[in-house]
């Protein structure tokens, strides 16, 4: 593509992937060069993830070749990878809470010493070595469980950079849970890597920051690349219609509604680790939402309104009411319900049929006498189904075969069934096809103009700015700031979810 | 420093051994004299070591409940060898126990690594299998001492710097496991395939292999046992060790080793099985009928793993700076 | 913008898009099910049996063939439950002891029949209580809480018992393990099929039920969707230990003794038949018809192995083996499936 180019030292040609159902990457090229950063730009869902775990030799391949420095490569194990010389800070729950920062870098690759036994005091000091550049502050013996979410980032990062003879690094949105001061760290880093003749190959969200730091561009749609080129002749415009297919402004059904009377009031709410003073107000009608970087703090004070963590100090009042929420089911009994970000683990219980997950909240109501009555639960469900555009092809299929966008219409609906007052979507479109997206952004809307009081936490910008009628900011627990979406950009947001609030230019 | 020394479970769980002791003193004083204790020790050796195999095992967030059987089956084993084929020296049949162990270990790890049946229903299965062997094997008849030679029976009696060689081959093995789990790859890798199986794949560790030889040095280790214990008690029969999986499992329990993987030393395991020998050992001397030490190991199985609960309970994430420890 | 809104009732006239309620079933996939495959299994190795032996088609002899299976079974259709809520109750079999301990000092102290049955079923509920209250209360994994309470309970019997044992019962306690109550059929068998009946609509036909599948197979999303996950999982424990309490009852009954022994490794067959019926021991599926054929399944082949004069403890070998062999031969089979593919 550029003649000036240097020799490539990692090529993929004609990557495919398939998992049962679904086509995760068809006739994927991606090519890499010593001393450059590639961003790999996508939605979620576009197949960066399943491309990492290929070159980190998590996934195999079901066809194509990787060329590593002229030779063919097989990575068959993640090991072999790592022998290989490549190296990948994934995001913190693949690191090890009760083992220390030293054994979390040095796990899979130890150093050894003439015995073949292994050499701790050389770990130990390799290890203070690249700390020194990252955060000199941190104990290589400490457990990882007593650090934070941006600690245990940052010593994923010193893992990937513990391994001497890595060419290519992997950095999987690497900037997610850092907060500004973090982040410029980061930057350094990866200009030192660069100039030390390293590939980078840069998963992010982040306009800003590819356009930052990178030099290239590959952006994946569907599974497929669909665009490539440098980063000095691209533009943001032209890398997000590449990204999403179409232009932003149509993605937004947002139904202007006068909000009336509070519904939720919640007052100081505090928690001894988690999260602290948290005080907001929300309407009836209204989308209010919450933004901040990955470990905010969003998803917990969000658990708390739902009874399943249980502050330490603070008041939640429901159309005036008191309530202490100790279980879900207060929640739920008060019209508080809740969709959470990991709907695999926590949204769904995706070995059961369709109805079922519909109808598990209402079951109570909808039994005679305990006596299941299954001509109701499918009445209830045909209802939900239609409403929510349900694809399917029975009512009485797994949840786990459907689609990541009509699991999350499952579990909507499943909470729509319980006529609530409040309900709390949690990251709603992460990882769902652009279509289910807007399918979800359209419900939404069309919830809060029936008088549905809206909570959506969410990490993308876009979807925040779209979406919401205020916007509250969370960073390290508390509350940074809360604006009407009319009074706000970008930028704004950022400054105080990174907590760089000295404004500067950017 | 000092103050988290003394908050280690392992230094808290030396602290009521050396409690216990006192107290047991206060009621017999004979049973704390050193010459006691050692004896001590070496009757609760081949516990330590079949609980520090058991150990390797939920390191990796499985448990073997086939130990005792792979004791008895080994036992057996060498014992008719010894019997039928008395030229057989002792040292190859050490061997061979260690070998038939490591096999019947190798088995569980097999179904488990290869079909990934989960191990409590492999080792469940094999505990019957096995034990049901050792009837086919003997017909049900029993080795009696006098069928048994003497240099078979003389190994673990055999007293070196006034400890028999039993209670020597104990603190070889926890040596060995102690350097195995600390300096070696395949040991670490117990500790990660155990605390966080995902994780593990993307570090590099197959789980599964790691399972496979967890399992088969722990069979290894319960073969040597299943020698020692034929040879020291003279008698080999279908019945041998019956139940003795339990007290490996409420040795790693008490030694703070988590059952959920993953956490757990070396230390703790031994100070676990000490805990139990010291308990058995105990009650005749205090005048308390044996028949209770059954309950008494079942209460203290729950003592120890409610207070492991409560200390591995989730406070919830570090989110606020404030809560965040700073080294 | 449509006009529904979310608080209304459902109303069929919304449905644009037509969605089966279920896909009709094949014969195929019936004959692919476990308890049918277990079904087959039952009827050829009743058919051995009644070639090995002539008196085995007596109707007497058949009663008597089903003492050998109901107390285990009443236990496993208890134990179900808890695999398929993703729990583990190895306590079982010490409850029995314990139960049956309590009982015989009933008897010794000259209480009547319906005081030692109130007792050996008091003792049983006691013990699951306890089991669910260290589960839930404490989060300690089932599985050690049970491997504690399995020494603890049986442990007791030894205390109060040592190597001594009670065989004074009162005559008319002996109708519970010996009785019948219509010709041929034994109390034993009646009180199995009625609890079968029972625990088979609560499990598949209840709104309990329900919650106990969504919290197997998801315990975090069920406690998020609103089921009481805690409560739950503590009234399966107490009715794995009343299920005990009542195999006590029916198998001192029918021994007319009590040892600290008595039902050693019966936790073991009752996993065996609740596996062998098609629960899946990671919790989450399973079903009462397959656990009762199971059972029946295993009655027949250690009646066959006793016309064979097979001892006991081969039996435990086989069973052992079947335990390993249903949970790896489907494995087995899906993986060569997929290669021939």
């Amino acid at each position: 593509m550029n003649a000036a180019s240097p020799k490539p030292v990692l090529e993929m040609r004609g990557i495919a992937k398939s998992f049962p159902g679904v086509k995760a990457l068809e006739g994927v090229d991606l090519t890499l060069y010593p001393g450059q950063v590639t961003a790999l730009i996508g939605e979620n869902g576009a197949g960066k993830s399943t491309l990492v775990k290929i070159l980190t030799g998590v996934y195999q391949p079901d066809g194509g070749t990787i060329v590593l420095d002229g030779t063919p490569v097989l990575f068959p194990t993640a090991e072999a990878a790592m022998d290989a010389g490549v190296s990948a800070i994934h995001q913190e729950t693949v690191l090890f809470d009760e083992l220390s920062v030293v054994e979390n870098i040095f796990v899979g690759h130890q150093l050894t010493n003439r015995f073949g036994l292994l050499d701790w005091p050389a770990m130990r000091a390799r290890t203070r070595a690249i700390m020194a550049n990252i955060d000199p502050d941190i104990d290589p013996d400490t457990r990882l469980k007593d650090l934070g979410i941006a600690r245990k980032h940052l010593v994923a990062i010193a893992r990937a950079l513990s391994v001497e003879a890595t060419k290519i690094v992997i950095m999987d949105e690497p900037t997610a849970a850092l907060s500004y001061k973090e982040v410029e760290d980061l930057y350094e880093i990866v200009e030192r890597l660069k100039g030390q003749g390293k590939a980078i190959l840069f998963i992010s969200h982040k306009f800003e920051e590819i356009f930052r730091i990178a030099d290239r561009y590959t952006v994946f749609r569907d599974g497929k690349p669909v665009g490539d080129g440098l980063v000095a002749e691209a533009d943001t415009n032209k890398l997000i219609s590449m990204m999403v297919g179409r232009t932003v402004e149509h993605i937004f059904p947002k139904i202007e509604v006068a909000p009336g009377g509070t519904v939720l009031e919640v007052q100081g709410l505090s928690h001894p680790t988690e999260f602290a003073d948290i005080s907001f107000s929300l309407r009836k009608g209204e989308i209010l939402g919450f933004y901040g970087l990955v470990g905010a703090g969003r998803s917990e004070v969000m658990q708390a309104l739902f009874g399943v963590t249980h502050p330490s100090a603070g008041t939640i009042r429901i159309e005036g009411k008191t309530i202490q929420p100790r279980t879900p089911i207060q929640a739920i009994d008060a019209g508080i319900v809740y969709v959470p970000e990991e709907r695999g683990r926590q949204g769904a219980v995706t070995a059961l049929p369709i109805f079922q997950n519909i109808t598990l909240p209402s079951l109570a109501r909808i039994s005679r006498h305990g006596f299941l009555d299954l001509a109701k639960e499918f009445e209830i469900t045909r209802h939900y189904a239609a409403r929510l555009d349900l694809r399917a092809s029975n009512l009485s299929q797994d949840v786990g075969t459907l689609s990541g966008g009509n699991q999350q219409k499952v579990v909507i609906g499943k909470w729509l069934a319980t006529e609530p007052k409040v309900i709390i979507l949690d990251e709603p479109t992460k990882g769902i096809d652009v279509g289910s997206k807007s399918a979800v952004h359209g419900f939404m809307s069309e919830l809060a103009s029936q008088g549905l009081s809206v909570i959506m936490v969410s990490s993308e910008l876009p979807e925040i700015l779209g979406m919401a009628d205020r916007i509250v900011v969370m960073r390290e627990g508390r509350i940074a700031g809360t604006f009407d979406r009319s009074a706000v950009d970008a930028e704004e947001l950022v400054r105080h979810a990174t907590g760089n609030t000295a404004k500067e230019a950017a | 420093m000092m103050a988290q020394f003394l908050k280690s479970r392992d230094v808290m769980l030396a602290g009521v051994i050396l409690l216990l002791l006192v107290g047991i003193g206060i009621i017999n004083p004979r049973f704390v004299q050193p010459g006691n204790l050692v004896e001590v020790f070496n009757d609760s050796s081949i516990l330590i070591m079949v609980a520090l195999a058991q150990m390797l095992v939920i390191l990796t967030k499985c448990i073997d409940l086939s130990v005792s059987a792979n004791i008895a089956l080994t036992g057996m084993i060498v014992a008719m060898l010894n019997f039928y084929y008395p030229e057989i020296p002792v040292a190859a049949l050490i061997a061979i126990a260690i070998i038939a162990g490591g096999m019947l270990g190798a088995i569980n790890g097999l179904f488990i690594w290869k079909l990934g049946i989960p191990s409590i229903v492999v080792t469940l299965g094999t505990m019957s299998v096995y034990r049901g062997s050792v009837f086919l094997l003997s017909g049900g008849a029993w080795i009696n001492a006098h069928q048994m030679s003497d240099a078979f029976k003389a190994v673990p009696r055999t007293v070196i710097l006034g400890l028999p060689v039993l209670g020597w081959i104990g603190i070889l093995t926890v040596l060995l496991i102690a350097v195995f789990l600390k300096m070696t790859r395949l040991g670490r890798s117990l500790y990660a395939a155990g605390g966080n199986p995902t994780a593990a794949v993307y570090a590099g560790i197959d789980v599964g292999r790691s399972r496979f030889y967890a399992y088969t040095i722990g069979g290894a280790i319960a073969g040597l046992a299943g020698y020692l214990w034929v040879s020291r008690y003279a008698v080999a029969y279908v019945e041998i060790a019956q139940g003795f999986e339990l007290d490996t499992v409420a040795a790693c329990v008490i030694g703070g080793i988590s059952i959920a993987g993953g956490i757990g030393s070396v230390v703790g395991g031994v100070l676990g099985a000490l805990f139990l020998g010291i308990v058995k050992n105990a009650l005749p001397v205090i005048h308390i009928s044996p028949f209770w030490q059954m309950a008494i190991s079942g209460a203290v199985i729950i003592v120890a793993v409610v207070i492991n609960a409560r200390s591995e309970r989730k406070v919830g994430r570090l989110i606020l700076k404030e809560a965040q420890v700073h080294a | 913008m449509s006009t529904i809104s979310a608080p209304t009732p459902p109303n069929a006239t919304l449905t644009p898009r037509n969605i089966p309620d279920r896909l009709s079933l094949g014969w195929r996939r019936i004959f692919q099910r476990w308890e049918t495959l277990l079904l087959v299994v039952a009827v050829l190795i009743f058919i051995f049996n009644a070639f090995a032996s002539p008196y085995f088609l007596d109707p007497w002899s058949l009663s008597d063939a089903t003492y050998n299976f109901t107390e285990k079974a009443i236990v496993a259709l208890a134990m179900t439950f808890v695999i398929i809520a993703g729990d583990i109750d190895l306590s079982v079999a010490s409850i029995i002891a314990l139960a049956s301990t309590a009982m015989g000092a009933a008897a010794a102290a000259g209480l009547g029949t319906p005081a030692i049955v109130v007792i050996g079923l008091g003792v049983g509920i006691l013990c699951g209580a306890f089991n669910g209250f260290l589960v839930t209360r404490f989060q300690v994994p089932s599985i050690v809480a049970t491997i504690g309470t399995m020494s603890l309970f049986r442990g007791i019997s030894y205390v109060v018992l040592g190597d001594q044992a009670y065989t004074k019962y009162p005559s008319s306690f002996a109708w519970f393990g010996q009785g019948y109550v219509w010709w041929v059929i034994t109390a034993e068998f009646a009180i199995f099929a009625v609890l079968s009946v029972i625990l088979g609509v609560l499990l598949h036909k209840t709104s309990f039920g329900r919650r106990v599948f969504a919290l197997g197979n998801n315990p975090v999303a069920a406690r998020f969707s609103g089921v009481r996950v805690e409560r739950i999982r503590f009234l399966l424990f107490l009715m794995t230990g009343t299920a005990a309490g009542i195999a006590s009852v029916l198998l001192t009954s029918r021994l007319g003794a009590t040892r600290p022994t008595i039902a050693t490794g019966m936790e073991l067959e009752a996993v065996t038949m609740a596996v062998l019926g098609g629960v899946n021991i990671l919790g989450g599926s399973g079903t009462i018809p397959g656990v009762v054929i199971a059972a029946f399944v295993m009655g027949l082949v250690t009646f066959g192995f006793g016309l064979l004069n097979v001892p006991g403890i081969v039996m435990s070998i086989f069973v052992g083996a079947l335990l390993i062999a249903v949970i790896a031969l489907p494995i087995l089979w899906r993986r060569f499936a997929r290669r021939r593919a």
